[in-house]
């Protein structure tokens, strides 16, 4: 184990020291470092294995388009797999491991597959396993017995199974100027529009700000130009309006320029400080957005280049100059452009020895050659390596003179510890494809530059092409004005001291050597190599979208950040066009990985708004179980002690028949409908007529949606002339609500009629039983409650124990019942007082099990049946339709097939072997079993044990409804196992005369 | 997306409910004419371009807006109360003649 680490120099704290963990081994690095110049300092040059072929892999690069160092985070018990090393910041107690090795990274049994790689090129699996029938075996047959083994050989880091215990956030963010990016471009573009009075947001992906000024070595208005960007920063730290996001990716650009990013808050820290998140997605609607996003270098594609110690040559300058890391002892450069020159240098400088650069050009500018010269070791101009040496770390590299286009000569073999390469830039523009037009081909920077904007956006620095600061700073400064709206400014820029380059790269991509044996890679996390890329175009999966999925360049979780633009270039090569004419790689979001759980953030488990009735801390203190009915919490049973569930309500239903029993019935929807055309706005919306309902009564009404089909059901009580509380089903409250206004807003604007949604405003008890009258009378004062005054779907109003109430009755349970409603703050209060009032009779409070027998036993619908695709007369309600006027699906419901009588309509089904029936179980003539299941002709609907008539029963919803009943049927439900005979029979179970609502 | 509710000001699309096509006449609501219900409830343009459509500012002042919509870049050209703007008595002549299932009538 050598140690790399330079004497000094570099960004990090050497006075602190942080100790981490990585495949069980323990390690140090400094304060500043990442997981991969921590490991890199310590001399590990192995960090995973690869996807398909299981080759060891090195650091490529030194950010976020890391190719092969991914690995597994593991944290409280979790697991966050798939994170470059290069985005792990180092904390004390991090503990890491590679991913895609058995039994450990060094000795991979996987890596057999490396042998059989003439078998698993591109399209491997449509080949063999969409093939002809062999034997007895299908292709799809022979998929499904490898595709174990290969799930398991192929792949990347596995999720785990715990429950992440971390937290998450969304945040809405609005800005005048968002710069995304913080390199010298980002800083001065933001500096120019906060010193224009705008608010102004600055992301950066990294921990710090200043993207490449941190290892660029240049120097800006006389000093280093990383300090420079800290004074920069500083200066913007200390504006109000300015918000500086650092660790935070913007990831996606949608309409109406609003921007999703990710900030990493507390995943870097050893002790994520209380009610911090471990990530923070924001959506950010920016004024204007400034992308000053940088560039991201390229990778030469040869023969072996992915062997660890292979690495760009701006990673290698990065981990030298950023991390005082020496990515090797002694480094041969490998160029087609002046940019590596300068990494050569840095490297040098750092006390690396230079054993060459070898650059595919014949000649190079005056600047590179002084580079050169101070980078010392052998220039050699014209030649391209074409092969590597080495097992799990370089050992050499082989170098042929390289004359158009082609490797000729003897190869040399030069005996170096890394190899930095530079295939050229490619400007980060995949924000900029998800807010403009086609990206446009760059002959001259042999790169995709930014498209024509179609959202609200400036690019600056090298996003743009820029290759040198200057330009950068200028471009900053002009787009951070024109964003803010302010003049130009045409005072000097700091002085830039930089050497002066050629930023043409030249065309070369791929150094192909003819009959080589050894893979050259394209796609490093894919496994995609370039004779792959060959294959797919003898293939005819030319264009890029065919090339992309053919061989899966650029699928991988880095999404072709090195890959594309090689992977084109490789294929206009082989296709003799143009790069343009392959096709331009359009980008979506995400730009990197995105967390699930930041997504999600707080719209999950504990943190979804719960309602509760004004009673519900009465039934909790009442021994009820508390069930989520969609986002409302009501009783599900009063269970006592040792009793089960269907005990219970067994119980409750038992003593609502036999004396008296309440449940609360607040959460049922409730609407105010006002004025003068309130009651003819009702006939047109209900199916029945309302408008003839007298003043302190109340109808049960049906509606339909415009199609003819039944929406929602519910009781409107009219309470004057021009006033009417309509209730609806507790979870279509919302849906009915905004179907009333959209009517009232579209169809019928001269309707003069108000809605209040006033739901929450009422706190209702229904009172049922045959005692239900004499509960009243011991409670409601201020009014008679006997038949006369209070006949069935009558209305009085009066007072419970002080407080004011509106009694209605009406009944669900098919029982005498009332439904008593009050002030939503006196629920509790009149709650008490009914359950007072009820007890010389045993009065019992019931829950929604209860509710759901006294209903089935009654045949009454709910949202089980009104499932949206019943008609009325399928639940044997078509009394209900009017035809004295029309209504809303009036003559849609009459459509022909909608009186099909094959529909699928109301019955009831008993159990005929005494077990319990399960919902949603199929329904069949036939007798059905485990061997053989017969034809289904419906399913059961809503199933309880009815203790009015001593058996499981249920209702169903039939093909032929009615006419079967009488008919011995079976239930087939062969996911929970359950099947038996069953009798249909009508769904009025229980006293289909209704005297007992009579009372 | 941002729509500028003509009461609320801009507001982001998650504050809206959109609440369909607003280029369908409905028949008269005595109308029998399945015909033209089923036109009313099922068919529709689906254009490529501008496009008015209903969208209920359902987390604001839940007016029902008329929103004139690009569908292919969501650029909105106007916004304006559904009350204010009378709901069109023809509609405007669909992007390409639409071709009715002879077999409507049929039964399956």
């Amino acid at each position: 184990m050598s140690g790399r680490r330079t004497e000094t120099g570099g960004r990090i704290d050497r006075l602190r020291t942080i100790r981490f963990t990585f495949d069980g081994k323990a390690y140090t690095g400094h304060a500043g470092d990442t997981l991969a110049s921590a490991l890199l300092a310590a001399g590990v040059t192995l960090f995973g294995r690869s996807f398909k072929y299981h080759r060891p892999r090195g650091l490529v690069a030194a950010g976020v388009d890391e190719p092969n160092a991914l690995v597994t985070v593991l944290r409280d018990g979790t697991r966050e797999p798939n994170v470059p090393a290069t985005q792990v910041e180092i904390f004390d107690g991090l503990v890491a491991e590679s991913q895609n090795r058995f039994p450990s990274l060094s000795f991979d049994l996987g890596a057999v597959n490396g042998l059989g790689g003439r078998f698993f090129g591109a399209g491997f699996y449509y080949k063999t396993f969409m093939g002809p029938v062999i034997g007895p075996l299908k292709g799809t047959r022979v998929w499904m017995l490898c595709e174990w083994f290969i799930r398991r050989a192929a792949g990347l880091g596995r999720a785990g199974r715990a429950a992440d215990p971390a937290t998450y956030e969304r945040v809405n963010a609005f800005c005048d100027v968002l710069v995304v990016g913080s390199g010298l471009a980002g800083l001065v573009a933001a500096r120019a529009a906060a010193l224009e009075g705008k608010r102004v947001i600055l992301a950066e992906a990294d921990a710090t700000m200043g993207g490449s000024a941190n290892w660029s070595g240049e120097r800006i208005g006389g000093r280093p130009a990383d300090e420079w960007a800290e004074d920069t920063t500083a200066e913007l730290a200390a504006m109000d309006n300015v918000r500086l996001l650092p660790r935070t990716t913007v990831w996606g650009y949608y309409d109406g320029n609003t921007l999703a990013a990710t900030e990493r808050v507390s995943g870097h820290k050893a002790q994520a400080a209380k009610a911090e998140p471990r990530h923070r997605t924001w959506t950010i609607r920016a004024g204007t957005v400034v992308l000053a996003t940088g560039a991201l270098e390229r990778p030469i594609v040869f023969p072996g280049n992915d062997r660890p110690g292979v690495m760009l040559a701006g990673a290698a300058e990065r981990y030298a100059n950023e991390f005082g890391v020496l990515p090797g002892r002694r480094i041969a450069l490998f160029a087609n452009n002046d940019g590596a020159y300068r990494a050569a240098a840095a490297l040098a400088a750092a006390g690396a020895g230079i054993a060459a650069i070898v650059d595919v050009r014949p000649a190079i500018s005056e600047g590179a050659r002084m580079l050169a010269g101070m980078a010392g070791g052998e220039l050699l101009l014209g030649h391209a390596v074409t092969g590597t040496q080495g097992g799990t770390a370089l050992s050499g590299i082989s170098v042929r003179r390289f004359d158009a286009g082609r490797p000729t000569g003897e190869a040399r073999a030069l005996p170096v510890d890394c190899l930095a390469v530079s295939g050229g830039w490619s400007p980060v523009i995949h924000l900029a494809s998800q807010a403009g037009q086609k990206p446009v081909w760059s002959d001259e920077r042999q790169a995709f530059l930014p498209p024509e904007p179609t959202q609200n956006w400036l690019g600056a620095g090298a996003f743009t092409g820029a290759a040198i600061t200057a330009e950068a700073l200028a471009q900053g400064r002009a787009a951070g004005l024109k964003a803010a709206g302010g003049k130009a400014d045409r005072t000097k820029q700091p002085e830039v001291e930089a050497p002066t380059l050629d930023p043409a790269p030249a065309p070369v991509f791929e150094i192909a050597v003819p009959d080589g044996r050894e893979k050259a890679f394209v796609d490093f996390q894919h496994d995609v190599t370039a004779d792959d890329v060959r294959l797919a175009r003898r293939e005819g999966f030319v264009s890029v979208e065919h090339m992309k999925r053919y061989t899966t360049l650029g699928m991988a979780t880095d999404q072709g950040k090195t890959s594309n633009v090689p992977g084109l270039a490789i294929m206009a090569a082989e296709r003799g066009v143009p790069i343009p004419e392959v096709g331009t790689t359009r980008f979506r979001a995400p730009y990197a990985s995105v967390s699930l759980g930041s997504i999600a953030a707080e719209r999950h488990g504990d943190l979804r708004p719960a309602r509760l009735t004004p009673m519900h801390d009465w039934h909790v203190e009442h021994g009820a179980v508390m069930q989520a009915a969609g986002l409302w919490f009501r009783p599900q049973i009063y269970g006592l002690p040792g009793e089960t569930v269907e005990q219970a309500y067994v119980r409750e239903a038992r003593t609502v028949r036999a004396g008296a029993g309440i449940v609360d019935v607040s959460t049922l929807g409730k609407i105010a409908v006002q004025g003068p055309d309130a009651a003819a706005f009702l006939d047109r919306v209900y199916t029945n007529t309302f408008s003839t309902l007298p003043v302190g009564k109340a109808r049960y009404g049906l509606m339909l949606r415009e199609d003819g089909f039944v929406f929602d059901d519910g009781t409107t009580w009219r309470l004057g002339e021009n006033d009417f509380l309509m209730t609806t089903t507790t979870a279509n409250a919302a849906r009915v609500m905004q179907h009333l206004e959209y009517f009232l807003d579209v169809v019928w604007p001269d309707l003069r009629v108000h809605l209040t949604s006033v739901t929450d405003e009422w706190a209702g008890a229904a009172v049922a039983g045959p005692d239900a009258r004499k509960v009243l009378e011991r409670a409601v004062t201020g009014t008679a409650v006997d038949d006369a005054a209070l006949p069935f779907m009558g209305i009085v109003r009066g007072e419970v124990d002080g407080a004011p109430v509106m009694v209605c009755r009406l009944s669900f349970s098919g029982e005498l019942a009332y439904e008593v409603y009050c002030g939503a703050g006196h629920g509790t209060h009149v709650w008490e007082a009914l359950v007072e009032a009820g007890e010389p009779f045993g009065i019992v409070p019931y829950g929604l099990e209860a509710l759901g027998t006294l209903r089935i036993e009654k045949g009454h619908v709910t949202g089980s049946e009104i499932d949206g695709r019943t008609t009325a007369r399928d639940l044997h309600l078509d009394g209900l339709l009017s035809k004295k006027k029309p209504f809303i699906g009036s003559a849609m419901a009459n459509r022909e097939g909608l009186a099909d009588p094959d529909r699928l309509s109301l019955v009831g089904v008993v159990s005929l072997d005494g077990r319990p029936l399960n919902g949603g179980a199929h329904v069949t003539l036939a007798q059905s079993g485990p061997g053989g299941l017969g034809e289904s002709i419906g399913h059961l609907t809503a199933v309880c044990y009815s203790p009015a008539l001593q058996k499981y029963v249920a209702l169903a919803l039939l093909r032929g409804g009615s006419a079967l009943h009488g008919t011995r049927a079976f239930v087939s439900d062969p996911m929970r196992g359950r099947f038996g005979p069953v009798e249909i029979v009508s769904h009025h179970f229980f006293d289909p005369e209704g005297s007992r609502l009579h009372g | 997306m941002l729509i500028a509710c003509p009461y609320c000001g801009p507001r982001d699309v998650a504050e809206f409910t959109y609440q369909g096509d607003a280029n369908r006449p409905r028949p008269d609501p005595a109308s029998t004419d399945l015909d033209a219900w089923n036109d009313y409830v099922y068919q529709r343009a689906n254009p490529a371009g501008p496009h008015r459509e209903y969208w209920q500012h359902s987390g604001g002042c839940r007016s029902h807006l008329l929103v004139t919509r690009n569908t292919l870049t969501h650029e909105i050209a106007g916004v304006a109360f559904v009350r204010s703007a009378p709901v069109p008595a023809t509609k405007p002549a669909p992007a390409a003649p639409r071709k009715r299932p002879a077999s409507r009538k049929a039964k399956p």
